[in-house]
């Protein structure tokens, strides 16, 4: 029985057979071709293969993941792509003929950012592929999986989890990305355990027999029976869990409501039939992201329309539009930052285009109108006072009347007070708020254990913040990953957040430790979270004080 | 060679949706169309990948030269079509 530890990012356990995402080895050498007719049939042949493969797998998926595959066969069929080919095979060889081809609209859409950048993946995508068929190779991206299995990579693509069959991938593991990274989210929404962070995780070999355990970070090769008992015994615990339901309260009664975390019409499709008391978070950002224009009004509401609906008279917390920067529109372009992370984005956006807040706002007050749902706006990325204050007036001049702000901005948290004296709420994104009180950055992967919500730092903020609720009399939430942590989740509860929004998953596990413990357990928790002087020991302390019964699971 | 000048309306420019539409277009007309901007080289105007690269921004002017039967009316209409706004309306 060997272990690779990494960080366990979606909870739960699984056993299942290694399947290795297979990493691209470099090109062998090649002469100049000799017969430039002949190879570029034979690259052409290879695209149309990656084409065809494409097309059947986009008709069998349906929506958003069919159009994504079904633009990557465009692309392998694409003349243009075969015209750079057939240049290059005057100077290369095949392979590399095609690699450059490839690497060439890629470097010249990386550049032109916005939606093209999007579309590198696929290109790359379709490269490797053609690459592998013409060399004969075995195809990369995730391995055809015959039976329930944890697929290892180096990192996974969008293009990739579009196509994940989840009674077959039980788990993931990739060595690189973060708390927060594309992996984590994805398989924490759709429930597969997984660890990122996983160093040396690509060393083993294909078809070993492996338990993961997405809670722990542990990933087990050729696990032993005692060690099977002891997962299978969690898993009961945890089917055990989900009969618990209704309402998050502690064990006395304090009641902490339990919310979803959504992106789009699917998720709260899916929310809306599970035990959750409405929406913390609904993100808007994938009407957008994709549109080459600004979507309008009416097909906004339309939109919104779907999302509300399903959730009747539960709430409905609406970020607005958090994009810019990393996230560029293409009608909204900015331009590049030097630091993306601290640049114009979120309401910081919207202060330079408030047409579009204020076209959102209009389509949010329709939907509102037409479903009778009880929607709640709050605005991302701000800072102070004035900001808060601003969109606040616009949104109940638009007709929404309960406006209020994610608290991210450590300037925000610290001036909670004010901040909070000119809105009618406050949610604390902690994935956020955490990068930014300690300057790390999400994206860069080896910085995790800094952003980890544990540190005492980012708890002091999370205590500022709530400090500002308790004097101004209005509710402050969590948004973040560290909502839907058990552990976490009590000590947020002792600081005095009063509502919790995570991934709709993590939600029995929640609702389960809640009803284990006192709104005093709860202080108590809190209080030594915060005095402890690593995370690490924050965390030790806590869970040497909760309830057996949870820790237990944990 | 019949050629054309046509001056970009979209106001994204001719990329994603427009762009997308062009090229279906130039299939459909079954001859060999080239598409490039004043200065630049052209490209083959059926491939969505050289269309895009060629980032043509709006009121920029792009020129199309076609080959082969019904040359003119083809290329008559895919400027009708450059010169249409794309972008505002689904």
């Amino acid at each position: 029985m060997t272990t690779v530890k990494g960080l366990g990012v979606s909870g739960g356990s699984a056993v299942g057979i290694v399947a290795l995402v297979a990493q691209p080895s470099p090109l062998p050498d090649e002469s100049v071709s000799h017969d430039p007719i002949g190879d570029l049939s034979r690259v052409n042949d290879a695209l149309e293969a990656v084409a065809t493969r494409f097309d059947t797998t986009a008709a069998a998926l349906s929506g958003e993941a069919s159009e994504m595959i079904a633009a990557a066969a465009a692309i392998a069929r694409d003349p243009g792509l075969l015209d750079a080919v057939e240049q290059n095979l005057e100077h290369l060889g095949a392979a590399h003929a095609l690699h450059a081809a490839v690497q060439g609209y890629a470097a010249q859409f990386t550049e032109l950012g916005g939606y093209f950048a999007e579309r590198v993946t696929d290109l790359l995508d379709v490269g490797a592929r053609a690459e592998a068929l013409l060399l004969g190779r075995p195809m990369p991206g995730i391995p055809e999986l015959t039976e329930p299995s944890i697929v290892i990579a180096h990192d996974l693509a969008p293009a990739d989890t579009a196509t994940m069959d989840p009674a077959l991938v039980v788990g993931i593991v990739t060595e690189a990305g973060g708390r927060t990274s594309h992996t984590a989210i994805l398989a924490s929404q759709r429930g597969i355990p997984a660890i990122v962070q996983a160093k040396g995780a690509l060393t083993l070999t294909d078809g070993l027999r492996a338990g993961i355990d997405g809670d722990s970070g542990e990933l087990v090769i050729d696990p032993d029976d005692t060690y099977l008992a002891a997962k299978a015994e969690k898993q009961r615990t945890r089917e055990r869990i989900l009969t618990l339901t209704g309402p998050g309260k502690t064990s006395d009664g304090h009641p902490v409501m339990l919310l979803a975390n959504i992106g789009n019409v699917a998720d709260a499709e899916l929310a809306a039939v599970a035990d959750v008391e409405g929406v913390g978070l609904f993100r808007t950002e994938f009407l957008h992201l994709t549109a080459s224009t600004a979507p309008s009004v009416a097909e906004q509401a339309a939109e919104y329309v779907r999302v509300l609906a399903p959730f009747g008279g539960r709430p409905v917390t609406v970020r607005t539009l958090d994009a810019g920067a990393d996230k560029p529109l293409a009608f909204a372009d900015l331009g590049p930052e030097p630091n993306p992370a601290l640049g114009r984005r979120g309401l910081r956006l919207m202060l330079e285009r408030e047409d579009l807040l204020d076209a959102q706002l209009a389509a949010l007050t329709q939907a509102a109108a037409e479903t009778g749902a009880l929607v709640k706006v709050m605005a991302p990325m701000v800072a102070t006072m004035q900001e808060a204050a601003w969109f606040t007036s616009r949104a109940h001049a638009a007709g929404l009347p309960l406006a209020g702000v994610m608290i991210e901005v450590p300037a925000a948290a610290l001036r909670a007070q004010q901040v909070m004296q000119v809105s009618d709420f406050a949610s604390l994104g902690t994935n956020d708020l955490a990068q930014y009180t300690m300057a790390a950055d999400r994206m860069v992967g080896e910085l995790s254990s800094l952003l980890d919500p544990w540190q005492p730092a980012v708890l002091d903020m999370v205590a500022a913040a709530c400090e500002g609720g308790r004097v101004t009399g209005k509710p402050v939430g969590v948004c973040g990953e560290s909502a839907g942590d058990p552990l976490m989740a009590l000590v947020l509860t002792g600081l005095g957040v009063s509502s919790l929004s995570m991934s709709m998953q993590r939600v029995p596990m929640v609702r389960w430790s809640l009803s284990h413990h006192t709104a005093e357990d709860c202080m108590r928790f809190a209080e030594l979270a915060r005095r402890a002087n690593s995370a690490e020991t924050g965390l030790e302390a806590v869970r040497s004080a909760a309830s057996k019964e949870i820790t237990d699971l944990l | 060679m019949p050629q054309r000048t046509a001056t970009i309306a979209s106001t994204v420019g001719l990329h994603a949706r427009p762009a997308t539409l062009f090229t279906q277009k130039v299939s459909e007309a079954g001859i060999p169309v080239s598409v490039g901007k004043k200065e630049g080289k052209a490209v083959n105007a059926a491939s969505i990948l050289a269309v895009m690269a060629l980032g043509a921004k709006y009121g920029e002017e792009v020129i199309l030269i076609a080959d082969g039967e019904g040359a003119d009316a083809v290329l008559d209409e895919l400027v009708a079509f450059l010169e249409t706004d794309h972008d505002t309306k689904k």
